[in-house]
């Protein structure tokens, strides 16, 4: 214990330690019966550590080109000593990342949590997702399957229906007319590179306004709490909240290794792009509900083609849903019923057709 | 549909109109066009006389550019009957059975003439016909035989490769029926009439009309088209060898080939049968109700001797191959990464199908080269597989290990952070 002891000193003398983790001690957290709802967060960012660092390692064996892409990646599962392990905690923790996402999403929606003056952390925090979609899009690719290359055409085939600037979006995302290995190249680019890059820097702003304006208290508690001082009851950040939210990552963890190990994330065929796409192909599950919309939508609405109208939908309907605090009261006592009915709505919508999209042929 | 009931009723200046355009439309079309008077009135005729235009329009013939004449003489830019179907016309009337081989060899026999409609047309057609069992008979007066428009039909008549056609690959085996399946038909010919029944349970009509597979044979395959006649007991493996060309080579190299042509028996018919051929089983060398061997082989001779000896190596590769396919299928379901044992299955079942090739040869020793391959390779891939066992279950035992840690370390946070908020 000494020794940690004179670690700490050391350390302190150079980089003045205690002051710098002195914010962190007088942070505060509201104890409430939703207080675990504030795991969320943590556990996104916790998960989006593990593919940084199962990224890295999967980094020294792929190789990004048509001809080695599902090669390489077979190498690292049946070759590379623990390959298949990271792999398949790189998928798994990917698909869990993007699900804690939606869910911390939702959390901060029903808690009204994006209200003044947070209007900045979740226009931040739905850029967050829209990325970490694209981190989805662009990995499922990476192996160069035969199911990862049809989503892809499909996913960038929509992409050209956008009005004016869609076909040479698609043309940009393809690196030319077809998917070919120059999309798996650039794909690979945007995955390793761009995405990152960007990400950690909105998930520092995100984080730093999390720690600058606190947690936020949901709107009846906060009222009561206003009302009667005496009712207010907090947590330490540091080190109560944060020891627990060590737990709810040790737990995630667990889950992920399980899945990992009992359900090892299947390879699948290589891609052929001179065969016919298999019958009934599908997205990933996060965007099967945008999928089994567009796929819902008559060819012809009046005279707008419907893929066309679908796709214009969803991009007005992101840019609201981006815009959603600004339509919101700051005061807790004139919460905005609609927000919450559409919010109820988006969720069960997301939901209901992300299911229907699974189970239609 | 209302148009075609005429239940529309268009408004009064409509009718004007239509009728206005209509003029102009049938002047500009007619104006430097060749009258067809024939289906003016045939149009109009019951069977057989009758053809419409419609009819008409789907033949090759009329799609060529041919008009009736162009078969039956006379002038079809007349109006008047009589002298459209004028001897001084040229007008033959209706075509006599007995010409029609020679009236559709007059074009079809001049490549000068052919090649302005498809430079690779064959032009060979009638003489081939004067070789088969159908022309031959022709020759001798026998007018119930196949002439060119019994196969091709008339007046509709398609190219082959028209689905629709009735000489299509597709259709072949239905044309050749009508007449060689009616035994009333083919009475006082003294040959079956079974075998368009036994070739709808083929295995050839099998990859034909149920896979899609037009490679696969129909009648004209074996028995030619044009020059159609039975194979000859002696040419049999012939006509095989046009798709099994690897058994035939087998087979020409065996002691069967010797001892089949000496007592006439023919070739690959003799196990196989001809048109109703099943698709081969290695029961075919075993002892059971589909045994072929012991038709003519005695139980106990040295020839049952090596059917035994053959049919235990194709069944012990077929188990070695059942096996590890079983084994890695487990495996595949558990989520391990088998592709390259998967793969070598196939290179496996490339071996027992090879070596039931090679059975052709009634060689033990070849077969068992192709054997022993295929079970070198079943046993690599079961080993794989069962390796790939191995390694799931150590998976799930450092999975246990992990949580059973993870476990620890939440119960020690837990039991860390009472004790700090106590």
């Amino acid at each position: 214990m000494s020794f940690l002891r004179n670690l700490r000193n050391w350390l302190d003398e150079r980089l003045e330690w205690d002051d710098l983790i002195a914010p962190l001690r007088k942070k505060t957290v509201p104890l409430h019966r939703l207080s675990y709802w504030y795991f969320l967060g943590g556990i996104t960012l916790f998960l989006f550590v593990i593919q940084v660092l199962t990224g890295i390692l999967l980094l020294l064996y792929y190789r990004s080109g048509a001809n080695e892409a599902f090669e390489s990646v077979q190498y690292i599962m049946t070759r590379v000593r623990f390959g298949w392990l990271i792999r398949s905690i790189h998928s798994w923790s990917a698909n869990l990342m993007i699900f804690t996402a939606f869910a911390h999403m939702f959390s901060v929606l029903f808690l009204k949590a994006y209200r003044k003056p947070r209007e900045l952390t979740w226009v931040s925090g739905v850029f967050l997702l829209f990325l970490v979609m694209g981190f989805g899009f662009s990995g499922y690719l990476l192996p160069w399957n035969t199911l990862a290359f049809f989503a892809t055409k499909v996913g960038t085939e929509i992409t050209g229906q956008v009005p004016v600037i869609g076909k040479p979006l698609m043309i940009f995302l393809r690196g030319g007319e077809e998917v070919t290995g120059a999309t798996l190249t650039r794909f690979f680019g945007f995955h390793v590179a761009l995405l990152p890059g960007i990400t950690t820097l909105l998930i520092l702003l995100h984080v730093l306004l999390v720690q600058r304006l606190g947690m936020s208290i949901p709107p009846k508690l906060e009222v009561q709490w206003t009302a009667n001082p005496s009712e207010k009851r907090e947590m330490k950040f540091f080190p109560n909240f944060l020891l627990r939210e060590l737990m709810a990552w040790y737990a995630a963890l667990g889950v992920l290794g399980a899945l990992a190990a009992v359900f090892p994330w299947n390879l699948g065929v290589k891609a052929d792009p001179f065969v016919s796409a298999p019958a009934g192909i599908k997205p990933e599950w996060y965007f099967l509900f945008m999928f089994q919309t567009l796929k819902l939508i008559p060819p012809k609405v009046w005279f707008i083609d419907g893929e066309v109208l679908g796709v214009l939908a969803f991009g007005l309907v992101g840019l609201l849903w981006l815009l959603l605090p600004f339509f919101e009261s700051d005061q807790p006592s004139h919460m905005k019923r609609w927000i919450t009915g559409l919010s109820i709505f988006a969720l069960a919508y997301t939901a209901s057709m992300s299911v229907y999209g699974y189970l239609a042929k | 549909m209302a148009i075609l009931r005429n239940e529309l009723r268009p408004f009064s200046g409509a009718r004007y109109i239509g009728l206005t355009g209509f003029v102009v439309l049938a002047a500009c079309l007619g104006y430097g066009q060749t009258t067809n008077s024939c289906l003016d009135c045939h149009s109009a005729l019951p069977d057989p006389l009758g053809v419409t235009q419609e009819k008409f329009s789907q033949d090759i013939h009329a799609q060529k550019g041919l008009t009736c004449a162009s078969c039956h003489g006379g002038d079809p830019t007349s109006d008047d009957p009589d002298k459209a179907m004028s001897k001084k016309a040229g007008w033959k009337g209706e075509i006599d059975r007995k010409q029609i081989p020679e009236l559709c060899g007059s074009c079809h026999s001049d490549p000068a003439y052919m090649r302005q409609f498809n430079p690779s047309l064959r032009t060979d057609q009638l003489g081939q016909y004067h070789t088969s069992v159908h022309g031959k008979r022709f020759a001798a007066g026998d007018t119930k035989v196949a002439v060119c428009t019994d196969c091709h039909s008339v007046h509709d008549l398609r190219a082959p490769s028209d689905p629709r056609s009735t000489v299509n690959p597709l259709n072949v085996a239905n044309t050749c029926s009508r007449c060689h399946a009616d035994a009333d038909y083919m009475k006082g010919y003294s040959i079956p009439t079974d075998q368009f029944a036994k070739y709808s349970a083929s295995v050839h009509h099998q990859a034909l009309a149920v896979r899609g597979d037009l490679s696969a044979p129909t009648c004209t395959t074996c028995h030619g088209n044009h020059g159609a006649a039975p194979p000859g007991v002696d040419k049999v493996q012939n006509v095989c060898s046009n798709c099994h060309a690897f058994q035939a080579q087998m087979y020409e190299k065996s002691s069967h080939k010797k001892a089949f042509e000496a007592a006439s028996l023919p070739g690959c018919v003799v196990c196989h049968s001809n048109h109703g051929i099943s698709h081969p089983t290695d029961a075919y060398l075993g002892t059971g109700p589909d045994a072929v061997c012991m038709r003519c082989h005695t139980p106990g001779d040295h020839c049952d001797q090596a059917r035994a000896g053959l049919q235990s190596g194709l069944s012990q590769l077929d188990e070695a191959i059942k096996s590890a396919d079983q084994v890695l299928r487990v495996a595949e379901s558990s989520g391990m990464e088998v592709s390259e044992a998967r793969l070598g299955q196939d290179q496996a079942r490339d071996s027992l199908t090879k070596a039931r090739v090679t059975i052709h040869s009634f060689r033990k020793d070849l077969v068992d080269q192709d054997i022993q391959a295929g079970l070198k390779t079943a046993a690599k891939d079961l080993q794989a597989g069962k390796e790939a066992m191995v390694e799931r279950n150590y998976r799930r035992f450092g999975l246990g290990i992990s949580l059973i840690a993870i476990g620890m370390v939440l119960a020690g946070l837990r039991l860390y952070i009472k004790k700090i908020e106590s």
